[in-house]
């Protein structure tokens, strides 16, 4: 039998197994095997490095207006300079800009206010960002009214028409997406066959095909003389396309939450709805965010199949930019600022999503 | 509520069941179950796993849909109707064996949620009722916890509290101790036995003899699907009529 009467105090981790020396000796020279790869590794990186920060940033041209100021061997981001208005802006007159930087400026704004956690307002702010937003931003990027002059849509590009692409067809795609995952659960049957089938059809069927067929097809069905404009088209066409995969995603998180909730829910005498909207959707789009936000990535690389309906998103604009005759053979640099700047929008979304996960991580603890 | 309890007791039943019969699929669940709930009325139900015991309150509030019979809950009949169900449910509180508390909401918040937006009342209004539901069951400290912060006990006396918010008629408990561990069936326990000498009408599934001792009217035997034995308690335990009732409690209270 023992008994311990004294207390053992916390004493310090030893010296060896804390501190960034440890951590090196512990996860990269663990061993010989570990340490011959750990060297390997740190080699091929030098040699992937050394050459592209050479090319990107040591070597390259920044300063000039032509190709002729393109001297040295590295990158001549002049190119991109240059063309910066347009791949932004695309061909969006350039005395009206300031609307699509003041759309864009109250965008990033109520954006920020919706994700800051300690500013206050959020429910009205989230009800004018959904709400009154669009219409504002509508009015204020098209004009024809309030004094603006109309500027017409296939003017629009570059990035900021992938944003625009890419904002409707999220705003657009998660309230239908939730409508069709609350309907494919359903009791009734007309509407859930309904739901199923329509989820099924979109997602049977490639995004390509079906931009081809919102600019190709549906003119031919349309009455002589109404047609619709070809970036609506696109904005339908994206927006049922991601609302079916948006509506699985959904489904899944509505799966996870135990019939007990529900259920629990329906005891206290709640409807339908109100057990939806405050005890089933709450929870289970907490715990979709992981799938809503790599939706939400596919759909902003998705806008650029755009192009092939004759839009020029970002990627659209660059590359028309690379077959005019003056700057011929920048393709690459063309094509790596495309990539970095849909990287920068998409790596932003992904950690904005982490942080989501661990903030509200709180009252999931069963 | 108490006063209430007793001048209707003599009036129309508080839940009558006639008739009822269930099937899940092909298996026959609950086969021509009579049951008549008098206002006030503390009534333990028991039986082995399977034998249709939870089936049978959780169609008193319409969790579960029972296709033959008539099943009325204060006066208002259950059919398909939406509307119905709604109003019978409000009337009804339940306790459920995994609490179900909305892991989501504070304890308040889950005691305020149905209040406001099901009885529509203002939210202050609100919580001064759910605090004070919530000393009654001495948890009133742990008001602005999230429910997995609690012990099970605990999490299973909001519930209660929760169901008491709405000031129900009836409150309906299903296994409400199974999931706890022993040195928290007690806690909760005291709080249905208050409740039961307060008047409440209640229909517990239990396997708590003790509890079906002390406070229950009557205690109903069922197996595989059928009321077997009913009857006061003292009758019930010491002298049971059916055999099965006898294998029964010879199983639970041997050990």
């Amino acid at each position: 039998m023992t008994i311990q009467h004294k207390m053992i105090e916390a004493r310090p981790a030893p010296k060896s197994t804390v501190g960034p020396l440890a951590w090196l000796r512990a996860n990269l020279f663990s061993g010989p095997v570990n340490t011959v790869f750990t060297l390997l590794g740190l080699y091929l990186l030098y040699l992937l490095l050394v050459p592209t920060i050479e090319w990107a940033f040591i070597d390259a041209d920044w300063i000039g207006t032509t190709r002729d100021d393109c001297s040295r061997e590295g990158a001549c981001w002049v190119f991109v300079k240059a063309r910066l208005g347009q791949f932004i802006y695309g061909l969006y007159p350039r005395d009206e800009i300031w609307r699509v930087n003041l759309t864009f400026g109250v965008f990033a704004v109520l954006i920020a206010w919706l994700m800051i956690p300690r500013l206050p307002f959020k429910r009205w702010v989230a009800a004018a960002t959904l709400l009154v937003f669009p219409i504002f931003a509508f009015f204020l990027l098209y004009g024809g009214s309030f004094g603006l002059p109309l500027v017409q849509t296939h003017r629009w590009g570059g990035l900021m028409l992938t944003l625009v692409l890419a904002v409707v067809g999220m705003v657009g795609a998660l309230p239908i997406g939730i409508v069709l995952a609350l309907g494919r659960r359903s009791q009734m049957p007309i509407v859930k066959s309904f739901c199923v089938v329509f989820i099924e059809f979109w997602r049977g069927v490639p995004l390509i095909t079906v931009l081809f067929m919102a600019s190709v097809m549906l003119p031919l069905f349309m009455p002589t003389g109404v047609s619709v404009d070809r970036l609506i088209r696109a904005f339908i066409g994206i927006t049922l396309f991601q609302s079916a995969y948006m509506a699985e995603v959904i489904r899944g998180g509505l799966q996870a939450i135990p019939r007990g909730q529900e259920e629990a829910a329906a005891a206290l005498g709640m409807s339908y709805w109100l057990r939806m909207g405050l005890i089933v959707l709450p929870q289970a789009l907490k715990m979709m965010i992981p799938g809503i936000v790599n939706t939400f990535i596919s759909l902003f690389k998705d806008t650029t199949l755009v192009m092939i309906i004759g839009l020029f998103d970002l990627l659209g604009i660059v590359q028309a930019a690379l077959s005019d005759s003056r700057w011929l053979g920048f393709s690459l640099e063309g094509y790596v600022f495309a990539a970095f700047m849909f990287w920068i929008f998409c790596f932003s979304m992904s950690r904005y999503s982490q942080y989501l996960e661990r903030k509200l991580h709180t009252g999931h603890k069963r | 509520m108490n006063e209430q309890a007793t001048q209707a007791g003599n009036a129309a039943p508080m839940v009558e069941m006639r008739g009822v019969n269930k099937w899940y699929g092909d298996f026959h669940v609950l086969r021509d179950i009579d049951l008549e709930v008098r206002r006030g009325e503390r009534i333990v139900i028991c039986g082995p796993s399977g034998s249709g015991k939870s089936t049978l309150i959780r169609c008193i509030n319409h969790l579960e849909e029972h296709q033959a019979g008539e099943i009325v809950v204060g006066g208002v009949p259950l059919t398909q109707d939406v509307k119905r169900i709604e109003q019978v449910r409000r009337s009804v509180g339940m306790v459920f064996q995994h609490f179900n508390l909305f892991p989501h909401l504070t304890v308040l918040e889950n005691c305020c949620l149905a209040q406001t937006w099901v009885q529509k009342k203002p939210r202050r209004e609100a919580e001064r009722l759910a605090m004070q539901y919530l000393e009654r069951v001495k948890i009133a400290e742990q008001a602005r916890k999230y429910p997995g912060q609690l012990s099970g006990g605990q999490q299973q006396r909001v519930a209660i509290a929760r169901s008491l918010c709405l000031h129900p008629e009836v409150m309906l408990f299903d296994e409400p101790t199974s999931a706890l561990d022993p040195e928290m069936i007690k806690e909760v326990l005291d709080v249905m036995v208050e409740l039961a000498e307060e008047g409440m009408t209640m229909l517990c599934v239990t396997h708590e003899m003790g509890f079906a001792k002390t406070v229950a009217d009557r205690v109903i035997f069922m197996d595989q699907g059928q009321i077997i034995e009913e009857n006061a308690p003292e009758p019930f335990f010491n002298n049971p009529q059916s055999e099965r009732t006898q294998l029964f409690l010879s199983q639970i209270l041997g050990h």
